[in-house]
């Protein structure tokens, strides 16, 4: 017996002290690793069980509450029979829509002075630390400033004043987005454009900023969709109607505020509508969010 | 150092280098310099990583002038003309020398666009015309036949030898009379870079090929004149067969034997 225990211990040696010393240090890796994978699921379970939980309610409290009239009826007087959310979404669209127009064109021009013109000077480190602060701003601040400057000033509400602070979220992302967009470029790019004698003008616009357009497209799509559900900045600025008006000069419904309103009511007609307005403003959200993701994928 | 730098009489210089010293910041790359380049022929650079051969192509077309911390002393004389201290345009000298470089960059368009955008910057050609200067820069450039019939479709669809091929058709449209390539074929795979070095070869007949490479091998099928550079300054400049077969220092020696480098 004690024979044969010896010729099979020769047959598979023992490991040299090296070997030895390299298995233990293997063990231990994956041991560390197991940990810190084990971790890092169990954040990962912990973040999705409330975004499931939070769409679970959405779906099951908003889905009950939809109706056709919901998107075409105004939004009714307390313990009315029929009424709809047709002015807040036609209002929300307005405003988010002319928010992100007035915000863009902005927010990719300091953009592409941010990255193409201003990497090292004086003049870009300042903006960029400023839009790192604005880009961190609580919304309900930016809606007393508005608030301050705009609407005490012409003593209304009005949906004009909805926009600017909107946009007013949406410059800080764009130009966050176009930036980091054009500087991952790679300055090969860059240089043989300017090898065939291209202007600088022409380089940013033909070349650069067309090679990170998905980038920058992606960027202003999610500004819209973060905005598309911004309430504070609306209570100060847009407030809200009751009735249908596109009447930018003053005030207008608006799918947030409404929902705000509606859902801190006693009325039982409209805290359904509430939650009939919570999830159309998360379904479209979400929707945006795959749509971005989705055509601009493979340009990345 | 100071090299001794003479063509052979029946050479014309295309590009002469005078007492060029280059600087990234501090640092001083490139250490008077003096070189002729012949006219319609190709010139190799070679010698070992941060020789200073890719920091003297980009001299050429002042693709430096890019990075505010780089500067150059001296003079360039291109056709006799001092390229570093003319007034002349800087995009009129570049449209003149025409620069490809490691690694192919497409341009986020159409093939065809690719080729059309540089020649819109210099001329507005009609239609016909401007139909019939693609085709010409992409059968140079030994590209027509396999993109002939995807002209619409994107530059960047195309294989990385297609992509380089589509980058010195590029650089060919605008008529330069100088072609720098920086390391052309360092991304490549060995057929592309066969067909590259075919190309180079055919190119010296119309244009002045100056050719960054790291490769001795590829510096001797395809140059002329080949220069050795190490550590900034230019060791030694010769016929590419002499260069190679008899060297006359010994660092050149060295280098080319593989003893260092």
């Amino acid at each position: 017996m004690n024979t044969v225990t010896t010729t099979s211990s020769s047959a598979a040696p023992a490991p040299s002290p090296l070997q030895a010393g390299r298995l233990a240090k293997a063990r231990a890796r994956r041991r560390v690793n197991a940990v810190a994978l084990t971790l890092s699921m169990a954040a990962m379970a912990f973040g999705l069980f409330w975004l499931i939980w939070i769409l679970v309610e959405t779906f099951r409290l908003g889905l009950g509450g939809l109706t056709w009239s919901v998107l075409t009826e105004m939004t009714p007087a307390p313990q009315a029979e029929v009424g709809g959310l047709a002015n807040a979404l036609f209002g929300s669209l307005l405003i988010v829509t002319l928010a992100t127009f007035v915000g863009t064109p902005v927010g990719v021009l300091a953009g592409i002075y941010l990255a193409e013109y201003g990497q090292k000077t004086w003049l870009g480190s300042v903006t960029r630390f400023i839009n790192d602060i604005l880009l961190s701003a609580p919304s309900i601040v930016i809606g007393l400033f508005i608030y301050a400057v705009v609407v005490a000033r012409f003593k209304t509400y009005s949906g004009w004043a909805g926009v600017l602070a909107l946009a007013l979220i949406v410059i800080p992302v764009v130009i966050r987005t176009t930036e980091n967009m054009l500087s991952l470029i790679p300055n090969a790019l860059r240089e043989a454009a300017y090898a065939l004698g291209t202007p600088k003008w022409r380089v940013i616009s033909s070349v650069t900023l067309k090679a990170a357009r998905a980038g920058v497209m992606t960027g202003v799509l999610l500004a819209f969709a973060r905005i598309a559900g911004e309430t504070a900045p609306l209570l100060f600025t847009a407030l809200s109607n009751q009735f249908w008006s596109a009447n930018l000069a003053g005030p207008m419904a608006n799918l947030p505020v409404t929902i705000f309103k509606f859902a801190m009511s006693p009325y039982e007609n409209w805290q359904k509508l509430a939650w009939a307005g919570v999830f159309l403003i998360t379904l479209g959200v979400l929707a945006l969010n795959i749509f971005a993701r989705v055509v601009f994928r493979n340009k990345h | 150092m100071d090299v001794k730098v003479e063509l052979p009489v029946t050479e014309k210089a295309k590009i002469s280098v005078r007492n060029l010293n280059f600087y990234y910041g501090s640092f001083h790359a490139l250490k008077r310099i003096n070189l002729d380049i012949p006219d319609k022929k190709v010139t190799a650079f070679i010698g070992p990583s941060g020789c200073g051969k890719s920091t003297l192509l980009r001299t050429f077309n002042r693709m430096f002038e890019l990075y505010p911390e780089q500067r150059a002393e001296g003079e360039i004389l291109v056709d006799g003309e001092n390229i570093l201290k003319s007034k002349q345009d800087v995009s009129l000298v570049r449209a003149k020398i025409g620069m490809v470089f490691q690694k192919p960059t497409p341009f986020p368009m159409s093939i065809y666009d690719n080729i059309a955008f540089g020649v819109r910057l210099f001329e507005t050609l009609p239609r016909v015309e401007m139909d019939e200067r693609v085709e010409w820069a992409l059968k140079k450039a030994a590209l027509w036949n396999e993109v002939k019939d995807k002209l619409n479709q994107s530059g960047s669809g195309l294989s990385g030898g297609q992509q380089q091929r589509l980058c010195i058709a590029r650089g060919i449209a605008i008529k330069p009379e100088v072609l720098l390539l920086d390391e052309p074929c360092s991304a490549l795979d060995p057929i592309s870079t066969g067909k590259i070095e075919e190309l180079i070869h055919e190119l010296k007949t119309d244009y002045t090929v100056v050719i960054v490479t790291h490769n001795m091998q590829q510096a001797a099928r395809c140059s002329d004149y080949t220069a050795y550079m190490y550590l900034g300054d230019l060791i030694e400049f010769g016929v590419t067969s002499d260069l190679f077969m008899k060297p006359k220092k010994k660092d050149t020696e060295d280098y080319i034997t593989g003893r260092f480098g």
